[in-house]
């Protein structure tokens, strides 16, 4: 660097104070060390994955010859020996996301607006309610096996049935999406709950001036003041809903047969249990795109309804 | 709003409030019961012998089921990872909330968009770059990768940016450099976000299930929630012994939610509205 240019960055340096002062390398060294994981943990692997999704990589033989897009190609031959539990997989996922989402969204959202007043004890309620989601999946999968299971278990003395929670259809999907809803309701229902609170209330005020009941409050103040939060739930819940994993692995084993084995369920058991990795990492892409594909899709919605 | 409404409201709330506690208190109770009295049909609701077996066949010294250590693994783990997402995630975000820089918004759009990509789809790769690393089967491998959280940096930039910029600038004018405003301005400034962030990825990774049960194989380096799954197969027809590992698995996170309650409700509302 010359003298002059020292010069002059110097004398930038001193006029603008924080803001501008930024011309150099600074920034940069603060974000090297996220960078680094980032770059190690993100990218590499996002990159890394296509690699191997273009492979026969068996993690247990020394070949991993390249095979272009025939693992791809395998998951749209009905010939191939992954077709059908792959596509079965991907039905199940399907089954719980479209059972557990509407649920997901509704009833929190009752939920919120339940404990949306100004009361004594309100911050007791929305921490029990909440309370479950801290606990793990794993916690949760045990707890639930127990209560679930159909000779000993708590829920079917309660009820007085003898219904076969875990082990035949469609009660092993009530079981999973019913956790599902009692572990992650308080999730959502504090997230509405704090959008709630930000929608002014000068608008209910003038709705009530211009004489609509309740109903008519709650659709044209309530949810329009919900849309850049709901936008936020929707996505969350859909992509959670789509990556269920241990509630199957845990309560069901994928019972009775292999029909409450997820997407992720057996993409883990081809890759991870069987080293079929190449084939496992182009499922795991196929089904990324899928989602990205959805998430575009809601956020169109979202956008076409301004 | 009337008496009588007021009481039907809340015995809604009340009887909602069962429905999630209820199943806890199960769990707390069977872990104390015997386990001919817990797969007694019909169950009895509350131990008509109380006893500490179940904790006791945990703890036992050469067990095949190490629960102590696991629970310690969990600790560690977790901590570990917490304290390295604050370190990393805070230094990135200050720039983020507070320079101008070339290619910040390209940088900042490359970690937002890495929260839509679900986390599954680098399990496999990312298993393997472990193995290369020589970390499956040991801590590091819980506590390092899940460190590059892109939601730390999305939650930290926007608290960096709603701080004043007047103090940055006083230090500014008193010869502070960047990395001076940094700890002794914008960090201090910061401890309830920095606190909610360390809560909930302590949370997360203590919770974590998926990963660890692909990356530990051996008993001795397993966290609890995969080694609840073992219990589970271990132990199938001594549910009071399932349930008092899951008792040692929830008990932490419970009584830290207990205790920072408003910190982690309000993290977790803040990252959703200012999504």
């Amino acid at each position: 660097m010359t003298i002059l240019q020292e010069r002059t960055q110097a004398a930038d340096e001193t006029a603008n104070p924080p803001m501008r002062r930024n011309a150099s390398i600074t920034p940069y060294l603060f974000l090297v060390p996220y960078f680094v994981l980032f770059a190690g943990f993100m990218l590499l692997p996002a990159i890394y994955g296509l690699w191997i999704s273009l492979h026969d990589w068996d993690y247990l033989l020394p070949g991993k010859p390249f095979v272009g897009l025939d693992n791809y190609q395998a998951l749209f031959d009905p010939a191939s020996a992954v077709f059908d539990f792959f596509w079965q997989s991907m039905q199940a996922t399907g089954i719980f996301t479209v059972a557990s989402v509407p649920l997901l969204l509704v009833v929190p959202l009752a939920v919120a607006l339940l404990i949306n007043r100004k009361f004594p004890g309100r911050t007791f309620f929305r921490a029990v309610y909440f309370a479950p989601y801290v606990l793990g999946v794993a916690v949760i999968g045990v707890l639930w096996r127990f209560l679930l299971d159909p000779n000993l278990g708590a829920v079917n003395a309660v009820l007085g049935t003898t219904t076969p929670w875990t082990t035949d259809l469609p009660w092993a999907w009530i079981s999973l999406v019913g956790v599902t809803v009692w572990w992650t309701l308080g999730f959502n229902a504090v997230i509405y709950l704090a959008g709630l609170q930000d929608i002014p209330r000068e608008l209910y005020e003038a709705a009530r001036i211009d004489g609509g009941g309740k109903w008519a409050e709650f659709r044209h103040v309530t949810l329009p003041g919900l849309r850049p939060v709901l936008l936020f739930v929707v996505i969350n819940t859909v992509l959670n809903s789509a990556n269920m994993f241990g509630q199957a692995y845990l309560i069901t084993q994928g019972a009775p047969g292999v029909e409450t084995r997820t997407a992720i369920m057996y993409i883990a058991q081809t890759g991870l249990r069987d080293f079929k990795m190449g084939s496992a990492a182009a499922m795991s892409y196929l089904l990324t795109i899928a989602l990205l594909l959805i998430s575009l899709i809601i956020f169109r919605l979202f956008r076409t309804k301004d | 709003m009337s008496r009588v409404r007021g009481i039907a409201w809340y015995t809604v709330l009340l009887g909602l409030s069962l429905i999630f506690i209820a199943p806890l208190v199960w769990m707390l109770l069977t872990s104390i019961k015997t386990p001919g009295e817990a797969t007694q049909v019909p169950p009895t609701l509350f131990p008509q012998k109380i006893t500490t077996e179940a904790y006791g066949t945990l703890f036992e010294a050469g067990s095949q089921t190490p629960v102590l250590r696991w629970f310690l693994n969990s600790l560690l783990a977790a901590t570990g990872q917490a304290v390295l997402v604050l370190i990393v995630a805070s230094m990135a975000a200050y720039p983020l909330a507070r320079m101008q820089f070339r290619g910040k918004n390209l940088l900042f759009g490359m970690i937002l968009a890495t929260l839509f990509v679900p986390i599954f789809t680098l399990i496999i790769p990312n298993f393997l770059i472990i193995d290369r690393l020589g970390w499956l089967d040991t801590l590091w491998a819980l506590i390092v990768p899940g460190a590059a959280s892109a939601f730390g940096v999305f939650f930290l930039r926007q608290f960096f940016e709603s701080l004043p910029r007047e103090l940055e600038e006083a230090a500014v004018l008193e010869g502070a450099n960047s990395w001076q405003v940094f700890t002794k301005v914008i960090l201090p400034l910061s401890k309830p976000a920095l606190a909610t962030l360390g809560l909930i990825s302590f949370l997360t990774n203590w919770n974590d299930f998926i990963w660890p049960i692909y990356v530990l194989f051996s008993p001795t380096s397993f966290t609890l929630p995969p080694g609840l799954g073992i219990l589970q197969g271990a132990y199938t027809i001594n549910y009071p012994v399932v349930m008092a590992g899951a008792a040692i698995a929830s008990i932490p996170a419970l009584l830290l939610f207990v205790l920072a309650q408003r910190y982690i409700i309000e993290g977790v509302s803040r990252s959703g509205l200012k999504g």
